[in-house]
């Protein structure tokens, strides 16, 4: 940040945010990869290679897997050492149903809050009710029931799921099928099925009925958790992700500007394979996947979360 | 652009942002958008249209794939252009914070995140004279603020005496995003 004075804001205080407001950033986000960073320098590293956000957060899914115990929102003075190095959208996790920890990454004024499986949940039951809050959320899902449920619960934007730290993209493939295929059977159904869709789904009528009509999520739809490789980008915004997170990718692999770089590249020309050849050599070593089998059902960070 | 003549072709840049929301505005005008990513694509195109998004994304993808030069003609060949919040960024001459790879096609210094982070984000109404006498509903996300204008450049609308949508010669620019209301009619100004 500039020690320039900014300029005065033109919100009113206390005026209540438009969904229009939480869901812009979002829609800001499409066709770019939000990259997981736990330092500065790694912040830096993300921005000069083109990530359009980055997830500012203490070890990576990779980590808190190996290192296992509790995870939890990462240190303010963390966070804000993150906010201060780049000049881009700042992101940063809470745990799920951690209303707390949410209102102290408000406080901090980050740009998006991720209500994440990857951190230890704080609550079985309920997750965080996201319309209380003027920061955006993004939520994790594994199908559309999942998804639409967060959406009425307030979250922007939704990716789905994948499984954090495996540097295995099957979970995140399945995810994204399983919602987009629910999404295209919406628009097959008559008016009289949608209740009882909805019943199955366990998701907001409403919601259901609007995907119906318009044949689109609600709200941008992401993709998270296993993706590794500029292929693997590609691949999932060939399935219909707008847009990628990448967690460990970058980061526990051999050369993580590199990879950070031709990552991007392959997001925005994810259907041009020429560029996708020419973007995937020499990146050195991609991080040591894990297979999905070898990790235990307890230990699936994908099930966290209803 | 009235129908039977020959069909005009609106470029998008679809390298990263918003893109999706200025094709459907523009399908919404019944003009043809096109998504274009490569420089071949944009030097096909009548006119152009910078998405909001992150400039400093769209900045290095433009300079890696020879875009940015693609534009730059299609500017001097006299085609319109027209950028929303990064994309006026990108049009900028001088741009205050952050490393921006900008194409100087507009001459105006102009500052990223001006009013702060997205809690600082806002809507509110515009009086666009040149759009007639109902109000605009703009939408703010983490916007650029215009610091300093050339001599040349038209003021459109402004935001308690701070420009927010100019124009100078054949390009256009907002620190707004008309393309996330349903009012098409800045899109409008571009096409006529």
């Amino acid at each position: 940040m500039s020690d320039k004075a900014l300029a005065p804001g033109k919100r009113e205080p206390g005026k209540q945010y438009t969904w229009r407001e939480k869901v812009g950033l979002a829609q800001m986000l499409r066709g770019g990869v939000i990259m997981d960073v736990v330092t500065a320098e790694h912040a830096r590293i993300a921005e000069d290679a083109g990530a359009a956000a980055v997830m500012a957060l203490e070890r990576v899914p990779a980590d808190i897997r190996a290192q296992g115990g509790v995870s939890r929102m990462s240190d303010p003075d963390m966070i804000e050492s993150i906010m201060a190095a780049v000049s881009i959208p700042v992101m940063a996790k809470c745990r799920i149903g951690h209303f707390a920890e949410a209102q102290i990454l408000q406080a901090l004024g980050v740009d998006y809050i991720d209500e994440s499986e990857v951190l230890t949940p704080a609550d079985e039951t309920y997750h965080v009710y996201k319309h209380d809050f003027n920061v955006p959320f993004v939520c994790g899902c594994r199908d559309l029931g999942e998804a639409l449920r967060r959406c009425g619960e307030g979250a922007a934007m939704i990716r789905t799921k994948g499984e954090a730290g495996s540097g295995n993209v099957v979970e995140a493939v399945r995810h994204m099928r399983t919602v987009l295929d629910h999404v295209r059977r919406l628009t097959t159904l008559g008016t009289e099925q949608l209740m009882t869709e909805a019943k199955n789904l366990g998701a907001p009528f409403e919601l259901v009925k609007e995907i119906a009509e318009t044949g689109k999520m609600p709200v941008p739809n992401f993709s998270a958790g296993g993706i590794a490789t500029p292929a693997d980008a590609a691949l999932m915004r060939q399935l219909g992700a707008e847009a990628v997170f990448v967690g460990s990718g970058i980061f526990k692999s051999g050369d993580p500007a590199k990879r950070a770089k031709a990552i991007v590249e392959a997001t925005t020309f994810f259907d041009d394979a020429k560029k996708l050849m020419e973007v995937s050599r020499n990146l050195g070593e991609a991080m040591v996947g894990i297979n999905i089998t070898d990790i235990p059902e307890t230990e699936r960070m994908a099930n966290r979360g209803w | 652009m009235a129908n039977g003549r020959h069909s005009v072709v609106i470029g998008v840049l679809g390298l990263q942002g918003d893109f999706q929301e200025h094709l459907e505005t523009l399908a919404r005008l019944g003009v043809e958008g096109r998504n274009v990513r490569t420089p071949e694509q944009v030097s096909a195109c009548d006119a152009l249209i910078l998405p909001g998004g992150e400039s400093t994304t769209i900045g290095k993808l433009m300079l890696r794939f020879g875009v940015d030069q693609a534009i730059r003609d299609l500017h001097a060949a006299g085609k319109p252009i027209f950028g929303t919040c990064a994309g006026a960024i990108l049009l900028s001459t001088t741009v205050v914070e952050g490393n921006v790879h900008n194409l100087g096609l507009l001459d105006a210094t102009i500052c990223r995140n001006a009013y702060g982070r997205q809690t600082d984000s806002f809507e509110t109404d515009l009086d666009i004279p040149v759009l007639g006498d109902e109000p605009l509903r703009a939408v703010f996300i983490r916007a650029p603020r215009f610091e300093a204008l050339g001599d040349h450049v038209e003021v459109l609308a402004s935001v308690d005496g701070e420009p927010v949508l100019v124009r100078q010669g054949n390009v256009l620019a907002a620190t707004f995003h008309p393309e996330l209301t349903t009012d098409g009619r800045v899109h409008a100004l571009l096409l006529s």
